[in-house]
């Protein structure tokens, strides 16, 4: 009953969003709302329910080892759309927060997806959901970017649809009956037919891919993230390609149930790898701090990837990951937006001397970029050395070279433009713009918690998390 | 009637699509196809059945008179020259369209296939309209005919759904045809949003964005 909460709560909060008469009161829903959320999934992660494997849906163990990640994400982000919307008095926020609230419920739904048909349903639900969350500014810059999202997004979203139903097809010519059900395809195992599983696994990698942000299916994500404000750019990259991820994940326990893990694998970390190096590579070349992000986020969905090859101990290492991505990625997201807001622009050719207009952001931006780079004591360095130590044990060497020189490259990309905004005077246009934004509490402490999050994720990964990654890594590679 | 007919028929509209070079037609014969896969289903079990009925009359509903409604008002809405202005040439498109069929028919043999589907032109039909799908999705310039582009492909993902049409749950399908319902009506706003910002539906000039 408590994880279906999860879903019809949001849902019947954007409703009253909708109808709500006031935009000024209107986002105090958002954290109320995701307040709320945050406290059942934190109950669920805590006392866990029982699933029965026939379940459509469920909390099962591995929403419960990413849910609640997603959910604290979305509750931080919650409460800095409340001073965010306040600034923004300009734009009506009726649809924005419905929306990002509908986001809410769908990825919930998404997260315990326990059937192929309905998972793609939440993920494209999610899509949709998210188009006008993108183009709130409404600037033609905001709507060329929609229009990349929506049309590179649906061609992945309708590729992942023929791999679901390849997958079915596998099933049906298995011998079985064709239940799209993850646990009724796992137990089919060896007798799915092998070559429609293949097919079925190129697509869904493609399709699910795409929507994760995988190279070379990422273009759409430096424009979305450059052009969407800075909690859907957050809740984007920390949430709902986490719904991809897991799904990813799930069918990937299918793929190997039926003995093609290991091309399955090969494919996951080459994926990884090449996305981890389109990243390096444009991290190197972009002037905009904002699409900075999105590569960013490109080469942690890399990294993602390369966790989900490297069997049960790399999904573990990989939901570490997840964690501590969002957490940071919230972080890095909010203080760029602050910083975005305060100097009008996202270009490092427009914007300099950060630290003296915006002093309290800036420093959480350096300190951001310090931590998505992997240095101790955040979060990501310590997930980030989990992968690296399984893949050495694993005995792949190469990968983890590649691996590091691509972190090496995105470290050398982001202090680039992350110090060329902070550092120096600004400019005597930015002047005039910084005087009217204040960097009050409600823009400072949300990212704030962020850091402080991913540093206390990295210090004291909590017990109660650590079990929960160990179930789910059980869940998707079971031990016979 | 026979389902090999249908499935040719709509094969015969991949054909027509291409070559229409207004919208309106592009948009008929993509309905028109959507209105031969809704009653497919029928004519694929034997006897009746209310899940099948069901599914049916939905998917024409939706892909015959709502999705096409959708797409009219969007293009009344902007009030644009209905001129397709392709990327790939009329000629060409057919052309990659006829290939891609006879591709399509050949490759089908090589899948292994249930021996009640390796006989239809059921796979080898979705194979061939997935094709068409993608040539109008990066061989035409106006939105709205991408769009068509997208919706053909996404009748024939629909076509190969139809050899799960026993095993796949009514609601699932549902599901799947309000999203595709709901991401025409996403469309058109966007594109009439884009239509005043830019002027033009022209997807060329949206080049703000590069590195």
């Amino acid at each position: 009953m408590r994880e279906v909460l999860l879903i019809v709560l949001p849902l019947a909060g954007a409703v009253a969003a909708a109808l709500w008469p006031s935009d000024r009161t209107r986002p105090w829903l958002l954290p109320a709302v995701g307040g709320v959320h945050l406290g059942l999934c934190l109950w669920l992660l805590v006392r866990p329910p029982v699933v029965t494997p026939d379940e459509w849906m469920g909390f099962d163990p591995l929403a419960r080892a990413v849910l609640p990640g997603v959910s604290l994400l979305f509750f931080v982000c919650a409460t800095y759309a409340v001073s965010y919307l306040g600034i923004r008095q300009d734009r009506p926020n009726r649809v924005f927060v419905a929306m990002l609230l509908t986001v809410l419920g769908l990825m919930s739904a998404g997260h315990q997806a326990r059937h192929l048909g309905l998972l793609w349903i939440g993920t494209e639900a999610v899509t949709l959901a998210a188009v006008p969350l993108l183009h709130f500014n409404d600037t033609p810059r905001a709507f060329e970017a929609t229009w990349k999202y929506l049309l590179i997004g649906g061609t992945g979203i309708a590729l992942s649809l023929l791999g679901s139903l390849c997958l079915g097809y596998a099933s049906l010519h298995g011998g079985g009956a064709g239940d799209m059900t993850f646990v009724a395809l796992t137990a089919q195992g060896a007798d799915l037919s092998l070559p429609w599983v293949k097919i079925a696994w190129v697509l869904l990698l493609v399709g699910y891919g795409t929507k994760m942000g995988l190279a070379p299916m990422h273009t759409w994500k430096p424009e979305a993230y450059g052009e969407a404000p800075g909690i859907v750019g957050a809740i984007l990259a920390g949430g709902v390609t986490t719904v991809a991820f897991t799904a990813i994940l799930r069918v990937r326990s299918v793929v190997g149930a039926a003995g093609a893990g290991p091309i399955a694998d090969r494919t996951l970390l080459v994926i990884g790898l090449f996305s981890m190096l389109v990243a390096a590579v444009f991290l190197l070349a972009t002037r905009d701090f904002k699409r900075m992000l999105g590569y960013s986020s490109v080469e942690h969905m890399g990294i993602l990837s390369i966790g989900a090859s490297l069997g049960a101990a790399g999904a573990w290492a990989a939901l570490f990951h997840v964690w501590s991505n969002s957490l940071t990625k919230g972080a890095l997201f909010l203080s760029a937006a602050n910083i975005r807001r305060a100097a009008g622009s996202a270009s490092m050719d427009a914007v300099r001397g950060a630290s003296v207009f915006t002093p309290r952001s800036a420093a959480m931006f350096v300190a951001g970029m310090f931590a998505v780079t992997a240095l101790p004591p955040f979060g990501p360095f310590f997930s980030e050395l989990r992968l690296i130590r399984v893949a050495l044990g694993g005995g792949h060497g190469v990968a983890v070279a590649i691996f590091l020189s691509c972190l090496l490259l995105a470290f050398f990309g982001i202090t680039r433009v992350v110090l060329a905004i902070v550092d120096g005077r600004p400019r005597r246009s930015a002047r005039a713009s910084v005087t009217r934004f204040a960097e009050s509490a409600g823009v400072i402490l949300p990212p704030l918690a962020f850091l402080g999050l991913s540093l206390w994720l990295g210090l004291f990964t909590p017990k109660v998390l650590q079990d929960a990654w160990s179930a789910a890594a059980l869940q998707l590679f079971p031990t016979r | 009637m026979n389902l090999n007919v249908l499935i040719g028929l709509a094969i015969g509209l991949n054909l027509v699509a291409l070559g229409s070079s207004r919208l309106p037609m592009l948009i008929r014969s993509m309905s028109a196809q959507g209105v031969l896969l809704g009653v497919m289903p029928i004519f694929l079990v034997s006897e009746f059945d209310w899940h099948v009925a069901l599914v049916a009359l939905a998917t024409v509903a939706g892909k015959g008179l709502v999705i096409p409604g959708l797409l009219r008002r969007a293009m009344r809405a902007v009030s644009i020259e209905r001129e397709v202005e392709p990327i790939i040439g009329f000629e060409v498109s057919l052309l990659l369209g006829a290939g891609a069929t006879v591709g399509a028919v050949v490759a089908a043999r090589w899948l292994p296939l249930l021996p009640e589907h390796s006989g239809s032109l059921l796979v080898p039909g979705a194979m061939a309209t997935m094709a068409t799908g993608f040539i109008l999705l990066v061989g035409r310039v106006k939105a709205i005919a991408q769009v068509c582009g997208y919706l053909i492909l996404e009748n024939g993902i629909y076509l190969f759904g139809l050899t799960l049409i026993k095993s796949t749950p009514v609601l699932v399908e549902a599901g799947v045809l309000l999203d595709v319902t709901v991401g025409v009506f996403v469309i058109g706003i966007i594109v009439d949003r884009i239509q005043r910002a830019f002027d033009s539906l022209d997807t060329r000039k949206l080049t703000a964005l590069r590195e």
